[in-house]
Parts: C-alpha cells; sequence; structure tokens
C-alpha cells in the first residue's frame, strides 16, 4: 500500500464515520426529546424511502444544493470565502422568473434563455463582492454576506411591486408562460429535467476545475497565490472570474430550481440553499463529481426530517445539528490522525 | 572517562507524509564537548534537534540526560532539563530591547510590574561572564545579524540550559562575525557547556568541533572524532559517493549586455533607500556574483529585476526593453528565469503535485493545452517524467504532492522548472541554502552549464564559497549601494571580501563603475 492509497482509505472511513456519528447525534436527541422516539427514528430514517414520491423529494431536494455546493466549490478552490451563492441562487430565480413571465418564446427556447439570464444575474451579483476585494481590498466574506440581504429585499420588491399576481392574497408573482417550465422526468413524482442539468454541471466543473488551463490557474491561485504572481499570473483577475463563473453557476441553479418545481414566485426570503451548499461542498471534500452524492445526503436528511417533523412531535430544524456536526468533523483535521499515522509508519518501516 | 551528557537511542519519527525522518538514530553527547551534527539537508538533523527540544514528538526511542531517562513533551520540558535551542531563524521582538528579549517569558516582578533594572542588571552580568557583551537597553532592530545572535544564545542561556544546541549558526554570519562566533563557543565550552553544533560546512566543523556524528537519510553513519577523519572521508559518508566540492568550469565567453541597470533605485515605505542608485551590466554567457550580507539590498535588486516589487527611480532594461512591475508574465516570456530565495512560500504551490509544480509557469504554453484549453495529460506527465529523470528529482513520480519531498529535491523542482523555459537571465538568488551537498553540487553545475550555452546568470548567495566557484565577476553590495566589483574573483580572498561586506572598505566609485559594466 502506498501513501496515497493509504490517505484514500482513511478519508473514505472518516466520510464513513462522520456520516454515522451524525446519525447516531440524532438518534440520541430523538430519544432525549421525544415522547415516540421510535415513531421519530424510523419516520427520520427509513421514511424517505417509504415511497416513490419520497424518493422523488430527494431527488429534487437535491438538485439546487448541486448548483449552490458546485458555486462554493469554485469560489473555495481559488482560495476566496465568497458566500455569494446563496445571493446569486435567488436572484436566478428571478432572472428566470422574469423571462419566463415577460418574455413570450417558444418552448424549449424559452427555458434555455431564462436559465442563461438567470446565469447573467448570478454572476453579477458574484461580481460585486469580487471587484470591491479587487479594487480596495474589501473584505468579500462581510461584503457578500450583507449583499445576500440586499439581493433578497430587492428581489421580494420586484416581485411585490412589478410582477405580483394582483388576485394573490398572499405573496406571489404572475404565472410564468407553461413554455418556460422544465419537462418532468419520472412520472408520479417532482423530478424534473433539472437534476440531469445538474449532474451534467458537476462532470463539467470537474473538468473545468483539473483539466482546463483555467482551472488549473484557479487552483494554482487557491493554493498559493504569492507563487502564482511570481510565475506570471494574474491572481487578482483569477480570483474573480472564479467568483463570476461560480455565480454564473449558482444563478442557473435558481432558474432550474424555479423553472423545474414552481409556476410562480411565492418565496418570502432567500431559501438557503447557499449556505447548506457549502456544508455539501465540504462533505464533498471540494471535489465536483463527489457533489451529487453529497447533495444527496444532504436532500435525504432534510426530507427524513420534514417526514418526521409531521408524524411525530420532533420539530425539522434537527437537521440543522446534523450539518452543523457534520462541518465540524470534516473541519476537525485531527480526526483519525493517529490511524493514519500508524498505516504510514508500519507502512514506511516495513 | 568521559561522561555521556545526553543520549538518544534508536530514535525514530515516521512524519504524516510517509517521510522516515529518522530511522533508529543514535546520537550520543559528552559533556564539555562541542559535538557536530552533519548530513545532506533533508537527512534528518533538524527533526532529531526538533525532537530533543520537544517540538516534535518522536515515533520511537528514548532520550536519556546524565544518563536518566527522561520524556520532553513540550520545549518548556526541554528548558526545565537543561537543553536550549537557537533556531536558524532568530525569534526575536525587533521594537523590545535586549533585556526585554531576554526576559521575555520569565519576567522578574517588582510589585505589579517588571523589574527591568534587575533585569538589565543580570544581562549585562551574564554577558560579562560568558564573553558575549551586549548593551541590554539597545533596540533589537538596531543590532546586527551577529549581535541577534548572540543575544539567542544568551537568551538560552539565562534560562540554564547546559547543552545548546545552535542550527547552522553561521548560514548568516560574515567571515569575521563567524570567527566570533566560534570564539565565544570555545570559551563556553572551558565552562563546561556542551554543544550541538548543526552545519555541513566542513571547514567550520573541523575549526570547532571535538566529534561529528553523521547522518544520511536519516540513519546515522557513525560518530568520529575529528582527528581521525578526512575531509573527503566525512563527505563520502554524508552522501554516500565522492563529491567533487568545487565546480570544474572554463573561462566565460563573454557576449553582448542583456541585461543593464541604471539608477535603479529602491525605497522603502518611509522613505529609507534600500537599493541605492545602483548601475550596473550583465553580458550573456557570464555568472555575475552578488555578495553581502543579508539585507543589504539583494532582494530588493531581486524583486525590481523579476517585476516582482515596484522601484521608484532608475532602469532596469532586458534585451533592450524596460522591465515593468507587475508584468512578470511578459518578463518571464521574454526569457527571464528566477530561482527564489524562499522556496516554499515562493518558489512552489505545497498544495499541488511535482507536476502541475513543474508546470506553472506553462500555463501559455501551446505543447501542453489544446487548443480548447484543456490539459494535454499525456504531454504533461511525459513532460514531468522528463524533468524527474534528467533532475534526479527523489519521489514515487510526478503525481505525488510536492510537500512530501526534502528541500533539496523541491529546489531541484523549482530548478528544473525555470531552466526548462529555456531562459535567457536567470536570477539565482541564494539557490543552494538548506539544500544537501549532492543537490548543491548538481544545481551549481546546472548554472555553470547554462552560462556555457550562453545565459546570463545573476547569482544572490551568502554562500562565499559558492561566489569564488561560480563568479566571473562579483559585486559587494553594502547598504543598498555596490560596495565593490571584482572583475576577477580567484584574486580576492575571503577576509578582504568579508571586510568590503562589513562596509569597512569600499572601492572607488569609478572603479566600481567601469568593472560593473
Amino acid at each position: 500500500m502506498n501513501t496515497k492509497s493509504i490517505n484514500r482509505l482513511v478519508d473514505a472511513t472518516k466520510l464513513a464515520m462522520i456520516v454515522l456519528v451524525a446519525c447516531l447525534l440524532v438518534s440520541v436527541i430523538i430519544l432525549l426529546v421525544s415522547e415516540q422516539p421510535g415513531v421519530a427514528i424510523s419516520s427520520f430514517f427509513l421514511g424517505p424511502f417509504s415511497s416513490l414520491r419520497r424518493i422523488g423529494n430527494i431527488l429534487e431536494g437535491a438538485i439546487p444544493l448541486i448548483f449552490t455546493a458546485l458555486a462554493v466549490t469554485l469560489i473555495f478552490r481559488a482560495g476566496q470565502f465568497s458566500m455569494i451563492s446563496e445571493g446569486a441562487f435567488f436572484i436566478g430565480i428571478m432572472g428566470a422568473m422574469i423571462v419566463g413571465i415577460a418574455m413570450p418564446l417558444p418552448p424549449g427556447l424559452h427555458p434555455l434563455v431564462a436559465l442563461l439570464v438567470a446565469g447573467v444575474f448570478g454572476a453579477c451579483a458574484a461580481a460585486v463582492p469580487a471587484l470591491l476585494k479587487l479594487k480596495w481590498q474589501v473584505s468579500e466574506v462581510v461584503t457578500s454576506i450583507m449583499l445576500n440581504y440586499v439581493i433578497q429585499f430587492f428581489v421580494i420588491y420586484m416581485v411585490n411591486y412589478h410582477f405580483r399576481e394582483p388576485e394573490a392574497s398572499s405573496l406571489a408573482s404572475l404565472k410564468i408562460a407553461e413554455s418556460a417550465s422544465l419537462p418532468g422526468l419520472v412520472p408520479g413524482t417532482r423530478v424534473h429535467l433539472g437534476l440531469i442539468i445538474a449532474l451534467l454541471f458537476s462532470v463539467a466543473t470537474w473538468f473545468f476545475v483539473f483539466r482546463m488551463r483555467a482551472g488549473f490557474k484557479i487552483r494554482l491561485v487557491g493554493d498559493n497565490a504569492q507563487f502564482s504572481h511570481y510565475v506570471g499570473i494574474k491572481a487578482p483577475a483569477v480570483m474573480v472570474m472564479a467568483q463570476i463563473i461560480a455565480g454564473a453557476v449558482a444563478g442557473i441553479g435558481g432558474g432550474v430550481e424555479f423553472l423545474g418545481m414552481y409556476t410562480r414566485f411565492k418565496w418570502t426570503a432567500s431559501p438557503g440553499y447557499g449556505w447548506a451548499g457549502i456544508a455539501v461542498a465540504l462533505l464533498a471534500r471540494r471535489n465536483p463529481m463527489l457533489v451529487p452524492l453529497s447533495a444527496l445526503f444532504i436532500a435525504y436528511l432534510n426530507v427524513g426530517s420534514g417526514i418526521m417533523a409531521r408524524s411525530s412531535d420532533v420539530s425539522s430544524e434537527i437537521v440543522l445539528i446534523i450539518q452543523g456536526v457534520i462541518m465540524l468533523m470534516i473541519a476537525a483535521d485531527a480526526l483519525l490522525q493517529n490511524w493514519r499515522q500508524r498505516l504510514i509508519v508500519q507502512n514506511a518501516t516495513a | 572517562m568521559e561522561h555521556s551528557a545526553l543520549r538518544m537511542e534508536n530514535i525514530t519519527k515516521v512524519y504524516p507524509n510517509g517521510v522516515v525522518a529518522n530511522r533508529d538514530i543514535v546520537f550520543d553527547v559528552n559533556r564539555g564537548e562541542i559535538h557536530a551534527l552533519s548530513g545532506e539537508n533533508g537527512a534528518g538533523k533538524t527533526t532529531l534537534m526538533k525532537i530533543l527540544f520537544g517540538e516534535e514528538k518522536p515515533t520511537g526511542g528514548t532520550i536519556s540526560i546524565d544518563g536518566k531517562e527522561v520524556r520532553i513533551h513540550s520545549p518548556q520540558d526541554a528548558l526545565e532539563l537543561g537543553i536550549g535551542m537557537v533556531h536558524q531563524h532568530f525569534m526575536l521582538v525587533p521594537s523590545l530591547t535586549v533585556a526585554e528579549n531576554i526576559i521575555l517569558g520569565i519576567e522578574m516582578r517588582k510589585g505589579l510590574g517588571i523589574d527591568y533594572p534587575k533585569a538589565e542588571q543580570l544581562v549585562a552580568e551574564v554577558g560579562n561572564k560568558y564573553h558575549m557583551y551586549l548593551d541590554p537597553k539597545a533596540k533589537v532592530k538596531d543590532l546586527s545579524v551577529g549581535q541577534k545572535q548572540k543575544l539567542e544564545i544568551l537568551k538560552v542561556l539565562i534560562r540554564g540550559a547546559k547543552i545548546l544546541i545552535l542550527d547552522e549558526p553561521t548560514a548568516v554570519l560574515t567571515p569575521q562575525e563567524t570567527e566570533e562566533l566560534f570564539a565565544e563557543l570555545k570559551h563556553l565550552r572551558t565552562q563546561g557547556f556542551t554543544i550541538i553544533f548543526i552545519s555541513h560546512k566542513l571547514a567550520e566543523v573541523r575549526e570547532l568541533c571535538d566529534r561529528i556524528t553523521i547522518i544520511r537519510r536519516g540513519e546515522s553513519k557513525g560518530v568520529f572524532s575529528l582527528d581521525g577523519i578526512t575531509d573527503e572521508e566525512i563527505s563520502q559518508r554524508m552522501v554516500g559517493r565522492d563529491v567533487q566540492l568545487s565546480v570544474t568550469r572554463t573561462a566565460a565567453k563573454r557576449g553582448d549586455v542583456l541585461l543593464s541597470v541604471e539608477h535603479l533605485t529602491v525605497s522603502e515605505e518611509g522613505g529609507k533607500p534600500l537599493v541605492d542608485n545602483l548601475a550596473f551590466a550583465l553580458h550573456a554567457g557570464e555568472i555575475l556574483g552578488v555578495a553581502g550580507v543579508e539585507g543589504n539590498g539583494q532582494s530588493q535588486l531581486v524583486d525590481a529585476i523579476t517585476g516582482l516589487a515596484p522601484y521608484d527611480n532608475g532602469s532596469i532594461l532586458f534585451n533592450g526593453k524596460p522591465i515593468r512591475h507587475n508584468h512578470v508574465k511578459d518578463i518571464r516570456e521574454s526569457g527571464v528565469g528566477h530561482i527564489p530565495e524562499d522556496r516554499m512560500t515562493l518558489g512552489i504551490a505545497s498544495g499541488l503535485s511535482v507536476t502541475e509544480n513543474l508546470i506553472a509557469d506553462k500555463t501559455g504554453w501551446d505543447s501542453l493545452f489544446n487548443r480548447f484549453g484543456m490539459l494535454d495529460a499525456n504531454r504533461i506527465s511525459s513532460f514531468s517524467e522528463e524533468m524527474i529523470k534528467e533532475h534526479t528529482i527523489l519521489c514515487q513520480d510526478g503525481s505525488v504532492s510536492i510537500a512530501s519531498l526534502s528541500g533539496g529535491n523541491i529546489q531541484k523542482v523549482v530548478l528544473a522548472r525555470e531552466l526548462s523555459s529555456e531562459p535567457k537571465l536567470i536570477v539565482a538568488n541564494q539557490p543552494t541554502r538548506g539544500v544537501d551537498v549532492g543537490a548543491t553540487e548538481f544545481i551549481r553545475k546546472q548554472l555553470v552549464a547554462l552560462r556555457d550555452k550562453g545565459c546570463a546568470v545573476l547569482l544572490v548567495s551568502s554562500d562565499l564559497n559558492e561566489l569564488f566557484g561560480l563568479s566571473d565577476r562579483l559585486l559587494v553590495m553594502y547598504g543598498g549601494k555596490f560596495a565593490a566589483c571584482f572583475t576577477d574573483p580567484s584574486l580576492i580572498d575571503e577576509q578582504t571580501l568579508g571586510r568590503y561586506m562589513l562596509g569597512l572598505e569600499r572601492q572607488d566609485d569609478d572603479e566600481i563603475a567601469r568593472s560593473a559594466r
């Protein structure tokens, strides 16, 4: 066994352990707080597989997470910590909505244009913190988080004052043209074409990061910006590029989610997929190919917690505890380090 | 019978990246001796000493002090046992005084405050006692490098160390300062102190030390009394083969001017010029050495020439075209290669593989990327294999993380990358610092071969042997200016050079201007 396969073995075990610990922790919390822990636990873990519709829910739920996690991956790979995926996703929804409502186009072309506009909107949003940092060295962490709120209220304002359904009592936009919707894939579920698009994006992002010149530059800059400057790469430009591409991916994700799952805009707040995308990206170890798997896992937990909340006395927020625990454990570098060290020692002294 | 002060037995250390830094090393030092610890870089000397000083945990083995087995978990433990370490890089606070630096962490109290008069008195007393007097009230930033080193030694002595570890202490010193240090160390030996002297400079080891322990590739190659072993035997054990310690070279065939620098001035933010109105020319086919104690403007000069930092006055022309700040890509494409001083922060991306580091400067190359901007995996891996073979880079293959390589091999990766871009000018800043004897010889030969092919080499180094052995002309920098320029470095000796480096002597401006072209 060489060092590389030792690392792979230990990393895989660590991942499995993290998932297991998270699940155990949930069970313990349920046992502590619930009057009917048996019902709660079984609906949490088994509920998502109890019907075709629920399995469909997992797949649908994974789609937006894949897009935001890919965006987070691109940003983190460039060594940046912009949290803009959330805002880019939300403004992407708005972009798709505007095209869906206001631009009559033939089917086929209509969603394509809507998604393109969504991507452009997302890219513009992501460009703001990136350029602020380029020009004035403002921390992109702070500006992106603040911008997320600006975007949230801007989008709701646009819906409320320009695209609102006058008949509706609660906030809802006009209905989008049918030609703009993404078609369903599996009858009996709401799984839509977006799933295929998301998987294609995962492969494309992987290819971009690991097989393209531009992706190589992103990794160089992200690993050591000083070094990239020394070899003649314009590091600031690469950082901005990575964030703009990431914004486009997140924006398209917003468009896909909207056109695949909804006919009207009904959100009263930013849905939080950008934040969950961070957990998904970290769980996938910033590898675009692993993002769909990790998104499916998080989506499974989300669906499970929803079912549990409906069928027992435990609320669905428990899933946030799991996400938190997962992020903490991934960040814990020392975990299993002793075992890794022992294997390496055995290997090296054998 | 001599008395063993320290014994490390069967020490093994395996790093998390799988590197075996030490394998069953036995290291035994007698009380009151100066013991040399020598070996190539990456051989495991520093690791062994870090284990002794409690900075690294050994994977196996035992340590005994005065015959008693001890466990050392932290530098605190080590100091309590009387072991002190003077690191290669000084650990001082520049804005504090000598006394303040020394008592940092062991302050004597007087009421709620610190008893400064007592501290200053103590520092002066100990300094006098060991012939290392420093003004306790002087600010550390005003001290010379040699004085800073004295301060580091005093720091350790005042903490009660009986065993001193000195990690390549002469690397930053001038010949005069080195001599002074040696006198001080010999004096300490007569006072009963035990000194471990890490170095791979054989002349210094021979002058100073009683015995030598040689380490190669993490294994001990034996302990020898220096009276009973020749230089050749030592170097043979260090590298496992005969090393030609000087590089043979023929006379330079000097060509046209490639790099011409006029009135170059680089100022600090406060306005103090670090490079002060320099002018020189570098011709194709010659190696121009730049000597000087570190911090006399060499780094600023290199950064200006490679476009990494701005300069505020003057001109730098390469091949007739001006070199401008931040146009690193253009500068590189016009044929400038750069071996940076600090390879870990500037020379490599430590999270990427050997191959990726080798092609990092070639993102503009059509031969490694196809027309869609995709990496050409086959060509890249065969390029990487070729580089690894040609430069004898020691690694499993190009896909391993560069961080798992030893210092010398990392430097070979840097060299391979810079040379493979076929530069017309190579700026080599401390190319062999901290690099083992084998790699040093290899790097030096490559630089000479490059020169013979008509490339211009600007060699900034603090290794005098390297400068004497390689330079066709030799500039000396002091205080941001040239103190001297020698058109035939073989005619001068180390002592003379040292006087120019320390600013004790200066050539006539006209003479420098004439020979610097």
